[in-house]
């Protein structure tokens, strides 16, 4: 991945050296019309762009289900991720998961636009890598530093403060479930306690039927937030047997829009968690 | 004859709901699952046991029956055997109405909101099917008004879930095909037996005057059977059954074909004695299903109408051929 980036890098730096006619030894300037079509990537823009340097971010984030950053997201116009509606903003710089669409990226490359992949944030540790990615690709590296700073000084914090012994489970619509090798995972562990869907031999994200679920009677069930309208699939999050297990605690825990993408949000919820652990 | 049938049935049925509740991924022994379920022996055994295999189990009784007694109820009336409810729309209307209850909010505001939406979507399809077919039910009207109710009723429930704000929803249309009991709960039994019960009552109660029928509408007129009355119980028993079954599983397709057509020799083809064994027949072949499905594919959720179609649908062209044969096509 690391090594895809400097490519990338290289290449940037090579197009800007032949388009700069006294290029010589000058670096590529940062780019100056940013578009990101992708929620996380949304995020580590806000975080990181100078002023009027990131000019549209995707339609997620201005859902109130999914985005953590609502308020600062509402300031800047929105983007679907077509490649068609993307080009007529004339970016230099599109920055898009490792996720999007092939179709996408692979247009908006033959179009001439520079298009960045952030990988997916799968652990802790990825979180500094993909701020820093953003900071170098935006120009601005001494703002990822800091705020890579702050976030493992934040982070070291938290872990500084639990032993973990009780148990808790994730449990998503469809009984979808996170296992070792997940950010959720890393989240759930990292606030002391040890995650269920790891124990039943779950790698990453996948679904335990409900009955092996019950059967590992977790202490904590953290569930997805349901969505407006119906779904047979968000049925299992007030099933009886679902509501049995959370009931036998006082807390529940809801994992929501600071659980999706490897930003310091994570923080947050990490804390929640921790607080809810204190209290049982 | 009859009643020994009838004896075997109840005990087949007994038999596969007990396999039923034994079988599942949380690798419990069987003699410790039956304690948890009688006695309530350990938290997370009972829950698993009371909670998420008796309902299925219950509702593989309850969907079987209505489906297998709607079935031999509507070919009794048409006297055709290629009347089913999947077939010929009524279970797809029925999951039409459901998704509408469900999507509108309509569902979540009232209990009984789910099965009588479905129920309602039941009786418009029913009434189409006979309008269209007619009292006599001629096969190709039949099979034919059938597919259009089935094309416009899945055409209609994969709109109203695609218009759904809920990301989940449109993925589920294979749900409402197809069907499924994966993860009901008991709250799904109690609001489907009422209408289940009841329309079994309308329909069992009816069997004398679908053997009068058998000898023509004329001859059971002049034996006081009442057509009109009839015709008006079948729509209400039918769509109350179809409609419940299908609100809480999903429409599941040829139970109320193969079931009547297995059993119908057996009975000496009298409607009155077909229509019980079809309720329990129907409930044989749902809870065989429901176990094949956990069995073939323990961690997914393989489709009940899956497993039927590929039972019924070879049946199903056996019918059409020897409808043709007899020049009634």
């Amino acid at each position: 991945m690391r090594g895809q980036a400097i490519t990338r890098s290289l290449h940037a730096l090579v197009l800007a050296c032949l388009t700069l006619p006294f290029g010589g030894a000058a670096l590529a300037l940062p780019p100056q019309r940013v578009v990101s079509i992708n929620l996380c990537t949304d995020q580590l823009a806000m975080l990181l762009a100078a002023p009027g340097q990131l000019i549209s971010i995707s339609r997620i984030s201005h859902d109130p289900n999914v985005s953590v950053m609502l308020e600062e997201a509402l300031a800047y116009p929105i983007n679907y991720g077509q490649a068609e509606e993307v080009f007529r903003l004339e970016p230099d710089l599109v920055l898009a998961s490792a996720f999007t669409s092939p179709h996408t990226v692979g247009l908006l490359s033959r179009l001439g636009i520079e298009v960045a992949q952030l990988p997916i944030a799968s652990n802790l540790d990825d979180i500094p890598r993909n701020i820093r990615e953003i900071g170098h690709l935006l120009g601005r590296e001494a703002a990822a530093e800091e705020l890579v700073g702050q976030f493992e000084a934040d982070l070291a914090q938290i872990r500084a403060a639990q032993p973990g012994v009780r148990r808790a489970a994730l449990h998503y619509a469809n009984n979808y479930t996170s296992g070792v090798n997940s950010l959720a995972h890393e989240i759930i562990t990292a606030a002391g306690f040890e995650n269920v869907a790891a124990e039943a031999g779950l790698s990453g994200g996948g679904t335990l039927p409900m009955e092996r679920l019950v059967m590992l009677m977790p202490d904590l069930v953290i569930s997805g937030q349901p969505y407006p309208g119906a779904s047979r699939s968000e049925e299992v999050l007030r099933h009886p047997a679902m509501v049995a297990l959370r009931d036998r605690h006082a807390a529940g825990a809801l994992a929501d829009a600071e659980w999706v993408c490897g930003t310091p949000a994570v923080l947050r919820a990490i804390m929640r968690l921790v607080m809810l652990h204190d209290e049982g | 004859m009859g009643r020994a049938l009838l004896a075997g049935l109840v005990g087949l049925v007994a038999l596969l709901f007990t396999v039923s509740l034994l079988v599942g991924p949380a690798g419990l022994a069987p003699t410790e699952a039956l304690l948890a379920l009688i006695h309530g022996n350990g938290l997370a055994e009972t829950l698993v046991m009371r909670e998420i295999r008796l309902p299925r189990a219950l509702l593989a009784v309850l969907v079987g029956s209505a489906l297998g007694l709607a079935g031999a109820a509507m070919q009794g009336y048409l006297r055709n055997p290629l009347a089913e409810p999947g077939l010929i729309g009524v279970s797809g209307s029925a999951a039409l109405g459901a998704v509408i209850a469900l999507q509108t909010g309509f569902a979540a505001a009232h209990l009984l909101a789910l099965p009588i939406a479905a129920l309602t979507g039941a009786v418009v399809a029913v009434l189409i099917i006979l309008a269209l077919a007619g009292p006599r039910g001629g096969s190709i009207t039949l099979i034919l008004a059938g597919i259009a109710v089935s094309a416009l009723a899945g055409a209609l429930t994969a709109l109203v879930l695609n218009l759904s704000p809920n990301p989940f929803a449109a993925a589920e249309i294979v749900f409402w095909m197809m069907g499924s009991l994966q993860d009901r709960s008991m709250i799904h039994f109690w609001i489907a037996a009422p209408f289940i019960a009841l329309g079994a009552l309308l329909l069992l109660t009816q069997g004398r005057k679908f053997d009068a029928l058998t000898l023509g509408e004329d001859a059971a007129a002049s034996m006081g059977v009442h057509l009109g009355r009839l015709r008006l119980t079948l729509v209400l028993g039918v769509a109350s059954m179809v409609g419940a079954a299908t609100a809480v599983a999903g429409a599941i397709g040829f139970v109320g074909l193969v079931v009547p057509h297995i059993l119908r020799p057996l009975v000496g083809a009298r409607p009155s004695a077909l229509l019980p064994a079809s309720a329990l027949g129907g409930a044989v072949l749902v809870l065989m299903a429901d176990i094949a499905v956990r069995v073939i594919l323990p961690t997914r959720d393989l489709k009940l109408g899956v497993l039927t179609a590929i039972v019924g649908a070879p049946l199903f062209f056996h019918l059409i051929y020897k409808t043709r044969m007899q020049g009634q096509l």
